[in-house]
């Protein structure tokens, strides 16, 4: 007898879901998408002026997860008692339809080749005694080749701008020249550079340095993507990040997939549903389905499919295999099981160069992915063996677009007044002739370092909070002081008047307090080996063959690029691999 | 006037922006923008800008001091109004009566326990409840060492006493003084800087001062004009200017 309410069941409606769920509905499959969070469309809660007012988004958090119905505990080390992260800050996970690719920037990149297989690579150039004892470095099984076409078809629908280096092997254009061959250009060339972008352009290739245009997915002319969804010309009016584009420039699910996906009869879109778990049967090695709150009826409902896919946030992610029984809870300890093993973020600081007063740098235009960095200390494109450290960063002009309450905010401190005599001095100049470098760089996993369950907090429904065990290691302090340092020549080059570097410092914990980035990584990591990653290659849980789960949880280690690219190439392979081999045998794809 | 316990007050209502009589009657901002109504924007704006605010949440004791404390913090000067010119009081007690005040995003479930600084806010009391005590407290303070409120001190002592906070020398009894201090900042910022119609920004006052052009969102000629400053005045969402 036949009970199940869909072929497939998708939980969370950002990019991982919304890929899975064209994939699968194309390969015939009914597919019912839940989201805890509420329905968005560009036409209505993105529509202009609205969405563009500074106070109600970024500030106020209107796209930004609600944290009083659940959200993580945090502490640095084992030993201290870890608590609530109870105000965002730190990082800043949506909620909603579209997810986090609502509000997310648009920096479009491809995995480095050499970071997917980041052990192997640095065993083959440094020998395996290179690599610190409690770092858990590790390859991730699938190999850029094997991605290349699925970074290609994500780039297809998401309207990426750039400018190629090579193309089948022949150089095509001025593009990063570290980056890997491309079976084919950009679908869009590169938006232009904004004045802080071009004086850093000039800048670090007078200093040597090889400047390229940052991959962007925000359309730098009109676009139809394969699924016949439209994006406008972005005009850099600098509401992508934290924002819900209001001229459909910027690639969401919201505007890429889902006009395509709402269309086809097989597809269900529940939002406000929180799922609460996966449900297993008896054997713990098959998931009959999912259990979800409706949070507008406080009704629990059970749904039964054949296939589930996690595709919800990265931690969420890690949160519900715990919670379901999904696998072993990684202990680090014994260093055995793998749910919360490998967890990662990334390290990022930003520094700042003042022009001369002549200069206005006008950092409210721009545009999330827009503007032009180096690779030149990135991945493993430089000689890391005098420096001792595994990692690297991109440095970048990324003028995303700069609001006044997050500048005002954000000005003083190291010797500048925060308030009173001088504030507004150091203010108004900072807002009208200084830009912004970022290094925003890879973060190793250790041992020391995951996600489990908190033993005294729970959510709004009664369940354990996830606890993050998270701080700073003296490797990726030293990778991040190396190539800030790198910065300073740039700086000098671009004529600056005054510069702060700012870089991670040693013995300082990772603090909750302040932004950093919202690109964190890993507790569920593919691999191998079922001793040391969650997934397989294909992202299928190793524990129950029925359940892939798809986002930047599948990391062995963060890397230094943005990770959407990579999660979207990640997900239509793992969607390939399901429609030409799991559907039609199902069971695990690798055997452990 | 009667002030309700924060912790035991009904959750306020929500003001929702942008759905006053003034933006139902006059619509959209690209209507603003392309009709001639810039003069009844302005005359709008002035009445706003002229009408007394008689706060809702802050008793008259708590708004003096908010007056004294934000202007402190952000003072007239030579780059332009400070934040009593610019509304910014006004803005604070506005703020309060909406789903922020009472901290609706933040997570609120016990136990609360105290622990690094880096590991943020561990307080059991949300934005009002933080003003409420943190105000009252502070009153305690300057009475005991002064003599007075602290409306009435003359600049450099309440500068002495703004520092003592953000420094963190000076705990308002279960409230440590930077949390306090940086409650108020922030505030007082976005006040400042925040599209008029949150009550703050009087005249778009903050953006005039950054030659932030507010809801113009449209830059695609001046993406890069060799340094040049961006040439028009703010606009704010319900087509005010400048």
């Amino acid at each position: 007898m036949n009970t199940k309410n869909a072929d497939a069941i998708i939980v969370g409606a950002g990019w991982a879901g919304t890929i899975m769920a064209k994939e699968l509905t194309e390969a015939g499959l009914s597919v019912i998408v839940l989201e805890r969070g509420k329905e968005h469309t560009t036409a209505i809660e993105g529509a202009y002026p609205d969405s563009i007012d500074e106070l109600r988004g970024a500030i106020r958090k209107r796209l930004f997860q609600n944290l009083a119905k659940t959200t993580v505990t945090i502490r640095n080390t084992v030993d201290q008692t870890a608590l609530p992260y109870r105000q965002l800050a730190a990082f800043l996970p949506g909620e909603g339809v579209g997810g986090a690719g609502l509000h997310w920037s648009g920096v479009h990149f491809r995995a480095d080749p050499n970071d997917l297989r980041l052990r192997s690579a640095m065993e083959e150039r440094y020998g395996k005694n290179f690599i610190p004892k409690d770092m858990h470095l590790q390859d991730y099984g699938v190999t850029y080749e094997e991605l290349e076409p699925f970074f290609d078809k994500a780039e297809k629908v998401f309207g990426t701008s750039g400018t190629a280096y090579t193309v089948k092997g022949k150089v095509i254009g001025d593009g990063n020249v570290f980056a890997p061959d491309r079976s084919s250009d950009f679908p869009l060339p590169a938006m232009n550079d904004t004045f802080s972008a071009a004086t850093f352009r000039k800048a670090a290739h007078d200093a040597g340095y090889h400047p390229y245009s940052l991959p962007a997915a925000n359309a730098s002319q009109p676009y139809t993507n394969p699924y016949g969804c439209q994006m406008g010309p972005c005009n850099f009016c600098g509401y992508c990040s934290g924002y819900d584009c209001y001229l459909y420039s910027k690639a969401s699910p919201n505007v890429n997939i889902l006009p395509a996906l709402r269309q086809d009869k097989r597809f269900t879109l529940i939002s406000n549903a929180h799922v609460l778990r996966v449900d297993l049967d008896g054997s713990k090695t098959k998931a009959t389905g999912v259990t979800y709150l409706d949070t507008t009826t406080q009704r629990e409902t059970s749904l039964k499919a054949d296939l589930v896919i996690l595709s919800a946030f990265q931690f969420h992610n890690v949160h519900l295999m715990l919670l379901s029984g999904i696998g072993k809870p990684y202990d680090p300890v014994k260093n055995t099981g793998t749910i919360g093993r490998n967890f990662v973020y990334q390290t990022i600081t930003t520094s700042r160069v003042w022009l001369p007063e002549n200069n206005y740098t006008n950092q409210f235009i721009g545009a999330g992915g827009v503007g032009v960095a180096i690779d030149d200390f990135n991945s493993m494109n430089f000689d890391h063996g005098p420096l001792g450290f595994v990692g690297g960063s991109p440095v970048w002009v990324n003028q995303a677009g700069v609001k006044p309450i997050a500048a005002a905010v954000g000005t003083g401190g190291h010797g500048t007044p925060r308030w009173g005599k001088g504030y507004k001095d150091a203010l108004v100049d900072t807002y009208k002739h200084s830009l912004a470098i970022d290094a925003h760089g890879s973060n190793m996993a250790y041992r020391d370092v995951y996600l489990d369950l908190d033993p005294t907090w729970k959510d709004a429904y009664g369940l354990p909070l996830l606890r993050m065990t998270f701080t700073w290691k003296d490797n990726d302090i030293r990778m991040n002081q190396y190539v800030v340092n790198k910065i300073a020549p740039i700086a000098r080059a671009m004529g600056a008047t005054k510069v702060s570097l700012n870089h991670l410092e040693f013995g300082q914990p990772f603090d909750t307090r302040h932004y950093q980035t919202t690109h964190l990584g890993g507790g569920a990591i593919m691999g191998d080996n079922p001793q040391t990653s969650a997934l397989n290659r294909y992202l299928q849980s190793w524990d129950v063959s029925n359940v892939f789960v798809i986002g930047s949880n599948a990391f062995p280690q963060g890397m230094g690029y943005n990770p959407t690219g990579t999660v979207a190439a990640l997900a239509y392979w793992s969607a390939h691999h399901i429609r030409t081999t799991y559907l039609k045998s199902p069971g695990p794809m690798v055997q452990a | 006037m009667v002030k309700s316990d924060p912790t035991s007050a009904p959750k306020p209502r929500f003001t929702l922006p942008r759905r006053s009589v003034t933006s139902a009657l006059l619509g959209t901002t690209a209507f603003w923008l392309t009709q001639p109504s810039a003069g009844i924007s302005r005359a709008l704006a002035r009445e706003a800008a002229t009408a007394p605010y008689s706060p809702q949440f802050f008793t008259a004791a708590e708004y003096a001091f908010l007056m004294a404390a934000t202007e402190r913090l952000f003072p007239k000067d030579h780059n332009g109004p400070g934040a009593t010119e610019l509304g910014v009081p006004e803005f604070i007690d506005r703020q309060m009566q909406t789903p922020y005040g009472v901290g609706d995003n933040w997570y609120m479930s016990a136990p609360f326990q105290e622990g690094p600084a880096n590991l943020g806010y561990q307080l059991p009391l949300v934005p009002r409840a933080l003003y409420r005590q943190g105000i009252a407290s502070l009153e305690r303070y300057t009475h005991q060492q002064y003599g007075k409120n602290f409306a009435a001190l003359p600049a450099p002592t309440q500068d002495i006493i703004l520092t003592a906070l953000e420094g963190g020398s000076l705990q308002l009894e279960s409230i440590p003084g930077r949390t306090f201090f940086e409650q108020l900042r922030t505030n007082t910022l976005e006040g400042a800087f925040s599209d008029p119609l949150y009550g703050g920004n009087h005249n778009l006052g903050g953006w005039l001062m950054l030659g932030f052009p507010g809801a113009r969102a449209d830059f695609m000629d001046w993406v890069n004009q060799e340094g040049t400053a961006y040439p028009l005045p703010p606009v704010s969402l319900s087509g005010q200017t400048a």
